[in-house]
């Protein structure tokens, strides 16, 4: 109760000065800018007078004459936003506002394009999302239509064509079933932008391994070994032997070389020898002389 | 101010008595270090005799160590300091005796057999070795033999090592907004469960990692109590081998001290992946891997290297599977002594009294680092 009445006094007093700032307006400001494009802005009356034009990172001051036009030339506004101009003569100020709006000409994308890498055969596995910029970085708002075009190494292509939705359009495509490397572009106009999307062997299928005694060593390798598509399985993956016997076992984590696991174990009669990647689990041996 | 005279002349009278005690009557192992001739106690007795030992061996004076030997012919000073501290860069290389144990084994008027039990503090933790010392009278001193384990010699040879090696380019700074990373590899948690122990509460389980490429990994775990509040979040730290290749699986642990299960919730846990460059070598086989039943249960085998590299500091982690499949335990040893090529380093991997009879299998995984680095 006893703050109510001075908030009153002062939204009462702030009322009367913008209504005394708008019967005397003189100040004809545009009601968009394009942003880089030049402007003018008219200011009536007689004498001098400092032009303010504030926005978001950016500001400029200009020494007018009242009664006459001041020109901005292209590139003086390049930040989309809403701009304040204030008009300051010498016993008082005018304020008005604008907005500068990106340009409608796109002249840069955004492309995100997920996962780097991505296992073959994966139903909506690769995800594109781009945003669309004018030439001063400003996000164009306004629908605009994207294609988007994912080529796979077979030489399949998927494609899409979306229309923006306040500056950004997303997609999801599949993984094909060759391994290799795809080409993802997002294309708007003639901008493009391109990611590169691996796509990658998945799970070891059919892991299948033999064995055959060399010395007093058995010698176990894999076959070439693939996954389910039938794209080899890259060099360094982990292939693991084990060897069991009476009384004991051995282990060996051996890494793919040329497509195939190759190890050396001892020979133990009687013994059981599996092989596994990963979950993924291989044939089994039963060794006897 | 006559007090504060008093009192300054007080601390100088004790520190000059103090000094004067400390020369004239020191403490053994203070004098050992401070290089006394006849630091020990004499040799009269074989446990004694082993007991200077230890202490020469706590305070390096290899010298004396060397000196005190019956069977010094046999092996140089240097190949003595070698066979403790290591041939080549070790755990043990950098490490300090922190105590030592002597236990009488057999003894007769001429001859004894002592246990010495080593306690080694390494960067890893606490590493325990023994050495059975035979000792033989001389006059009335006791003389002990040392053990000399020799280094052990690889053939000249080349092994030619052609295994992948994974290198990573990161995005630079200037590299714009929206343009492409790296992805983080793949992992995933295939299995994980708590277990109650007397100490708190204990997260077991194993981390695979699915993608193509090496990975850099660690797991934490955030307990949460029945109404969701947060009891406290641990990491694996050590009990987990934290390079994996692709495909490669590796057990994990994480400590909760002084939880109870009861008390829990809900866990959140957060596998960590990031990309390593990384060598698909060296290549350890483990071999004779034997799972000893109570007491002592114990996880025994041997390590070989089978690349032509040294590996510097092994570490073995045992994940122990009950008939089920279900991990029960996860235990580590760290291998105090470098891997030579194809040289089999035994290992030995403690299991608790009260789970071994519930282990029926295991599967072991070896980390391994060489003086240059994490392979």
């Amino acid at each position: 109760m006893r703050t109510g009445l001075p908030f009153l006094l002062s939204t009462m007093a702030l009322s009367m000065i913008q209504l005394a700032v708008a019967q005397d307006r003189s100040l004809t400001l545009p009601k968009t800018v394009e942003a880089g494009s030049a402007f003018s802005i008219q200011c009536t009356g007689s004498g001098k007078a400092v032009l303010y034009i504030v926005g978001l990172g950016q500001a400029l001051k200009r020494d007018v004459e009242l009664g006459g036009t001041t020109f901005f030339p292209a590139g003086s506004l390049y930040n989309s936003g809403h701009y304040l101009a204030v008009l300051e003569r010498s016993s008082s100020a005018e304020t008005g506002s604008f907005d500068v709006v990106p340009a409608t000409k796109p002249a840069e994308l955004s492309f995100l394009a997920k996962p780097s890498r991505v296992p073959v055969g994966l139903h909506d596995g690769i995800t594109g999302a781009v945003y669309v910029f004018d030439v001063y970085r400003n996000l164009i708002a306004v629908p605009t239509l994207v294609s988007f075009e994912l080529s796979s190494p077979s030489g399949t292509a998927q494609k899409r064509t979306l229309t923006t939705r306040e500056g950004s359009a997303w997609t999801v495509m599949d993984s094909t079933a060759q391994q290799g490397v795809d080409r993802f572009v997002a294309r708007v106009d003639e901008i493009s932008s391109a990611r590169i999307i691996g796509q990658v062997p998945g799970d070891p299928c059919e892991l299948k391994m033999s064995a055959r005694q060399s010395g007093q060593k058995l010698l176990l390798a894999t076959d070439l070994v693939r996954d389910c598509n039938g794209n080899a399985v890259p060099d360094g993956t982990i292939v693991t032997f084990t060897e069991a016997y009476t009384g004991g076992q051995s282990t060996v984590d051996v890494p793919l070389k040329h497509g195939i696991g190759e190890v050396q174990m001892a020979v133990h009669n009687g013994a059981t020898i599996s092989v596994a990647s990963g979950i993924v689990l291989g044939n089994q041996i039963r060794w006897e002389k | 101010m006559s007090n504060g005279r008093l009192l300054a002349v007080l601390l100088a009278a004790a520190t000059l008595a103090l000094v004067v005690v400390g020369t004239v009557w020191p403490v053994p192992s203070a004098a050992a270090y401070a290089g006394a001739n006849n630091l020990m106690g004499s040799s009269s007795t074989a446990e004694a005799a082993v007991g200077n030992l230890g202490d020469e061996i706590s305070a390096q004076a290899w010298g004396k160590a060397y000196a005190s030997f019956a069977n010094k012919a046999q092996f140089t000073e240097s190949e003595f300091v070698h066979d403790l501290t290591g041939y080549y860069p070790s755990l043990l290389t950098y490490s300090t005796l922190d105590k030592f144990e002597v236990r009488p084994l057999h003894a007769s008027a001429n001859e004894a057999e002592i246990e010495l039990k080593l306690h080694w503090a390494t960067v890893v933790g606490r590493s325990v070795s023994k050495r059975d010392l035979h000792l033989i009278r001389n006059g009335d001193r006791w003389e002990p033999e040392w053990p000399i384990a020799k280094e052990p010699i690889v053939p000249p040879q080349v092994i030619a090592v052609n295994y992948l090696r994974w290198d990573v380019i990161y995005p630079g700074s200037g590299d714009d907004w929206g343009a492409q990373n790296v992805e983080a590899p793949h992992v995933r948690i295939v299995d994980m469960h708590p277990v109650e122990r007397a100490t708190g509460v204990v997260i077991l389980g194993e981390l695979l990692n699915e993608d193509v490429v090496p990975a850099y990994v660690s797991v934490t775990a955030t307990l949460l109590s029945k109404n969701q509040s947060p009891i406290g979040t641990e990491g694996s730290f050590d009990k987990i081998s934290h390079l994996l290749l692709p495909k490669q699986v590796t057990p994990f642990l994480i400590e909760f001290p002084n939880v109870s299960l009861s008390d829990v919730g809900s866990i959140r846990m957060t596998p960590i992946s990031t990309l390593i460059a990384a060598s698909a070598d060296p290549v350890i086989e483990v071999e004779n891997e034997h799972l000893n039943p109570a007491p002592g249960a114990s996880l025994t085998g041997r390590l070989i290297n089978q690349s032509g590299q040294i590996v510097n500091v092994a570490h073995v982690l045992g994940t122990f599977y009950n008939q089920a499949g279900n991990v029960v335990w996860i235990a580590d040893e760290y291998i105090d002594t470098a891997l030579l090529p194809q040289n089999p380093v035994p290992f030995e991997i403690h299991i608790p009294e009260d789970l071994a009879r519930s282990v029926s299998s295991q599967r072991t995984v070896i980390a391994t680092y060489n003086s240059g680095g994490s392979q």
